[in-house]
């Protein structure tokens, strides 16, 4: 099997504050294959967007990478200097995020924000780049593509936006896009859409994809695999379809309980007791234990660690759930 | 050119009587600062165009006035109003170029502090804060009684003085724009923290800008002026309004009072002027006051 494009290796990702040491990522693997959508879970404060831009090189002060490695297609990019890693941001790997309000510069074209990206990373000339461009644009489903790249972000609708933003992600042939929840900020209807252009592109560009959010019904309509975070550790991953039939892990159950579902009306929804707990003062043991409905004595005493359960399913937990929903 | 004239800048400012005014007042100092030489038949600073014997005449509409001298004169023979018309342009030069100056230097203070933070965001802004709790004019005062006087010498004591309005305004609105994840998207497409700043943070800062800028040229003047007045300011041989103010202040009681009460009042509607519209600019461009 060829080697993955993104390789997680015991990622720890720690944050100095006053009231002590946050380890906001703290020992996370995972892998991405090219052509693959790897779906990133939790809930906030999990560890998902640091993982992203712990990636991208950009953990901003007091934070830092404090161990493990990051390899992106074959060579650890944690250790790059910052003038390399400038040429893996936006070439390499792009991201999408949340707000499409702001992500856009208001007081630029969009046709000038997209060539600022082709400018900075491909040798092309000015009207290659605006073809290029309008290429760009018309592929995630902008009519009128020549004239809009004149057009400002205000005169854009946010499902637009978004899928501008998505067109720059795209448009130095990044071999990996980070999407930070990409669609949470725009309508059931246009996060639809937006979710079948970005998976219709990455199908057609043969990039990779990790997919931040806190949505399981995006992740199974979206992901090839799930990453289930929780503290800052992988609590559970596998593929998609399996974590959904039959999670293992009683945070994925919890997680995947409290989704209504429409074969299923007379069922009240569940939620997960208690809330994410200060992840400075989690010491020894399960860091899900206190909310954990099958919490047992070992939970308190070890720390689970992830080992195969079945079939492609890893999970860290020392009892892990068996029954398929 | 249709849609600025039909937009809403342009309906506010036509309904604005004060923004009106204070702007064509300002076009019209501007109109005679420029072509105001070509208007008046005297070069005042031109020893060989004075007459000793008209001095000290009165206005044109008081006894003993000469149509020659709308204004009157002061006691080398100089037109009033030709003095005044020289003066403003040293005034308006200094207003501008002061702020021009403080304007680039607050501004690369501020986006440094409010980009970059920590300690070199506690030092300029803690040097800022150490500058605002003296007022200005006693900063201005001594750093001119200090270090000698000159139209070069106020502009950098000016400079001084005014540089940190702008680094607290650019610095707070710095602060509010890399919230935003077009920042970080611009970080995220590659782009090195000097271009980011210059293309993505500069031009997002600028519009509160505009309106401190008016602002500061009407107080830059006066300061000028109240510096010239004390006798630190602009040297002899290029008197701005205030220095013309002072001069005349030395005969107003000697019941001639043309001298000094005239570019006193240019000064006055001058920077009137400027802050109506500055005012107006203000209410418009800013948005949490609508």
């Amino acid at each position: 099997m060829a080697e993955p494009l993104l390789d997680l290796r015991e990622l720890q990702t720690h944050f100095q504050t006053f009231g002590g040491l946050v380890k906001a990522v703290d020992g996370v693997s995972f892998n991405v294959k090219a052509g693959e959508i790897v779906g990133l879970v939790g809930e906030s404060g999990g560890g998902k967007s640091v993982i992203g831009f712990s990636i991208l090189g950009l953990v901003d002060p007091p934070g830092r990478i404090a161990g493990g490695e990051i390899r992106f297609d074959g060579r650890d990019i944690s250790k790059l200097g910052e003038r390399e890693m400038r040429n893996v941001r936006g070439r390499d790997i792009a991201m999408v995020f949340q707000d499409p309000m702001t992500s856009l510069n208001p007081v630029y074209t969009i046709g000038r924000q997209m060539d600022e990206v082709l400018r900075l990373h491909t040798n092309l000339d000015e009207a290659a780049r605006r073809i290029r461009c309008i290429r760009m644009l018309e592929d995630v489903g902008i009519s009128g593509a020549e004239s809009r790249l004149d057009a400002y972000p205000h005169q854009f609708s946010g499902g637009m936006r978004q899928r501008v933003v998505i067109a720059i992600a795209l448009l130095a042939g990044s071999r990996l896009i980070i999407a930070d929840e990409p669609t949470t900020a725009l309508d059931v209807t246009v996060q639809s859409q937006i979710l079948k252009l970005m998976r219709r592109q990455v199908q057609e560009t043969g990039a990779a994809m990790i997919l931040i959010t806190h949505d399981l019904a995006v992740v199974s309509e979206m992901a090839d695999r799930v990453v289930v975070l929780y503290c800052g550790k992988v609590v559970e991953r596998g593929l998609t379809e399996e974590v959904i039939r039959s999670p293992a892990h009683p945070y994925t159950r919890g997680l995947l309980d409290s989704i209504p579902r429409i074969t299923d009306r007379q069922r009240r929804l569940r939620q997960i007791p208690g809330t994410v707990p200060d992840i400075r003062t989690l010491g020894a043991g399960c860091s899900f234990r206190g909310r954990c409905a099958h919490a047992q004595p070992l939970c308190a005493e070890r720390s689970p660690e992830l080992a195969p359960v079945r079939g492609s399913l890893d999970a860290a937990c020392h009892f892990p759930l068996q029954e398929t929903l | 050119m249709q849609r600025l004239l039909s937009s809403e800048f342009v309906h506010n400012y036509r309904h604005n009587i004060p923004a009106v005014l204070g702007s064509l007042l300002v076009l019209a100092f501007a109109f005679l600062a420029i072509f105001g030489p070509l208007l008046v038949w005297q070069d005042p600073y031109d020893v060989s165009q004075l007459e000793l014997m008209d001095s000290f005449k009165p206005p044109v509409w008081l006894e003993g006035g000469h149509p020659r001298y709308l204004l009157g004169t002061d006691g080398q023979g100089r037109d009033v109003l030709a003095s005044i018309i020289y003066g403003a342009r040293i005034s308006a030069f200094i207003g501008i170029a002061a702020m021009a100056c403080s304007c680039v230097i607050g501004t690369i203070l501020g986006l440094i502090s409010g980009y970059y933070g920590g300690m070199l965001d506690a030092v300029i802004m803690r040097v800022a804060d150490i500058q605002l709790s003296f007022p200005s004019m006693l900063i201005a005062l001594f750093l001119m009684s200090a270090f000698g006087n000159g139209i070069g010498m106020i502009l950098i004591a000016l400079t001084a003085v005014g540089w940190v309005v702008y680094a607290r305004t650019v610095r707070g609105s710095t602060l509010s724009e890399i919230q935003k994840e077009y920042i970080q998207a611009a970080r995220v497409a590659g782009l090195s923290d000097t271009e980011i700043i210059r293309r993505h943070v500069l031009p997002n800062v600028l519009t509160p800008l505009i309106v401190v800028s008016t602002i500061q040229v009407g107080s830059f003047i006066l300061i000028e002026a109240s510096l010239s007045f004390l006798g630190v300011g602009v040297p002899i041989t290029e008197p701005s309004l205030g220095l013309l103010v002072k001069e005349g202040f030395d005969v107003l009681f000697s019941g001639i009072w043309w001298t000094s009460a005239f570019p006193g009042l240019f000064i006055m509607f001058l920077v009137f002027g400027i802050n109506l519209f500055g005012d107006f600019l203000r209410d418009e461009l800013n948005p949490r006051l609508r």
